[in-house]
């Protein structure tokens, strides 16, 4: 690959929900993206089983990324809340949902961040949630603000919080970024675009909802994950 | 209903806030009677260190599950303590693999040196060429298991799609 390849690629809609591992306008991807092809694991052999969260994982306040100090984070106060369904469209209760993003400003509380924006006292950026009997997930948070890092000449991420997400198995893991709607950067952004399906693409776009919004106090953003086939690591139990 | 799955994304350099909160790379106490260490480095295509990955591990016999970051020399470390097998099956780990630069996890297995049979009977390894066995059975070192985890190169680790 060479440096002189374009940031973004075309529109590929073969790609389905698959993101392209080897995606060229993203520069870490070439010494760090598997150049071999995987090896396919027959159904049987897959991995068995997986990690059930139990209620000391969270705490009762971690949904809340805006109660974590004495003062209130500085930014636009949001409710981001959806549901993690299977790709049989059914619930998933019990998933661990991690979040993690930039403050207001686009700087995450993180010593390698050196982009200068200030830091907020008052926001660590990290939660984590379980899902209910339905699927569902909720957070309140402060909308991340974009930044710039060092990909290309003015690269810049559009707004985005990070999703780590454990389904009812091994296989059902998901490890993602949750966009907000009409996004100026997107067209920009190799990361973004390395999903080469724009509509798989599209899914990764959380909808303005004025449904869960909280009158006089904050807007929502709606954004459901769809994970994997658990496959044999699914135990009958859990599938009810 | 078929839904369309979520697309993966990189997890980026900044993964700690969210994900690292408390130690949880110890699949059993480090006092259980039959704890094993794994370490081992996470390496890119120039065999340099990659020091913003996370490795998760799965031991399904016991349902045991942890994770860890890598530091700057790119290791990651777990106390474990050896699966038991299934039938026919080697006693193995499933490993997880997330970096910066890695816009989806890689799936992988860390299988231990001191069950040659078992090994040699496994229905994964024995149907990998023999250089690929190798890359994926740990070796012993300093009273701990050694897995080195290659993302590129003559001796990049397998890593398996479901
Ligand atoms: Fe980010």
């Amino acid at each position: 690959m060479s440096d002189d390849s374009p940031i973004v690629l075309p529109d590929d809609p073969s790609f389905g929900s698959d993101v392209q591992v080897d995606y060229p306008g993203y520069r870490s991807t070439r010494l760090r993206a598997p150049k071999r092809p995987l090896v396919t694991l027959p159904e049987e052999l897959h991995p068995v089983g997986g990690p059930v969260f139990g209620d000391e994982t969270v705490f009762e306040l971690d949904y809340d990324l805006t109660k974590q100090h004495e003062g209130e984070p500085l930014g636009e106060r949001i409710i981001v809340s959806g549901r993690v369904l299977d790709d049989n469209g059914k619930p998933i209760r019990n998933a661990l949902v991690e979040v993690w993003q930039a403050n207001a400003g686009g700087r995450y509380k993180h010593e390698v961040d050196q982009h200068p924006a200030p830091l907020d006292p008052n926001f660590s950026g990290a939660g984590r949630c379980r899902t209910d009997d339905d699927g569902n997930y909720r957070f309140i948070t402060i909308k991340p603000g974009a930044y710039p890092w060092g990909n290309h000449e003015n690269a810049w991420r559009p707004a985005h919080i990070h999703f780590s997400v454990f389904g009812r198995a091994f296989t059902q893991r998901l490890v993602t970024q949750m966009y907000f709607p009409g996004d100026p950067l997107f067209r920009f952004d190799p990361i973004f675009n390395s999903v080469r399906d724009p509509k798989a693409r599209a899914l990764l776009v959380s909808e303005f909802d004025l449904a869960t919004t909280k009158p006089e106090w904050a807007l929502a953003y709606r954004w459901n994950i769809v994970l994997g086939h658990a496959g044999s690591g699914t135990t009958p139990l859990e599938d009810t | 209903m078929n839904l369309a799955r979520t697309p993966s994304q990189t997890v980026g350099p900044y993964y700690a806030i969210g994900l690292c909160r408390r130690v949880e790379n110890e699949l059993v106490p480090p006092n259980d009677p039959g704890a094993v260490r794994v370490t081992g480095q996470l390496l890119d295509g120039d065999g340099q260190p990659i020091g913003d990955g996370m490795i998760e591990a799965w031991d399904a016999s016991g349902s045991r599950w942890g994770r860890s970051g890598t530091d700057a020399e790119g290791r990651f470390s777990f106390v474990v303590s050896k699966p038991a097998a299934r039938s026919g099956e080697a006693p193995r780990l499933d490993i997880y693999v997330h970096a910066r630069g890695l816009l989806k996890h890689q799936l992988t297995r860390l299988y231990f040196p001191d069950e040659p049979e078992a090994n040699a009977a496994d229905p994964v390894l024995s149907s990998l060429p023999e250089a690929d066995r190798a890359v994926l059975v740990a070796e012993q070192e300093d009273g701990a298991v050694r897995f080195d985890i290659r993302m590129q190169g003559e001796r990049q680790t397998v890593f398996f799609s479901l």
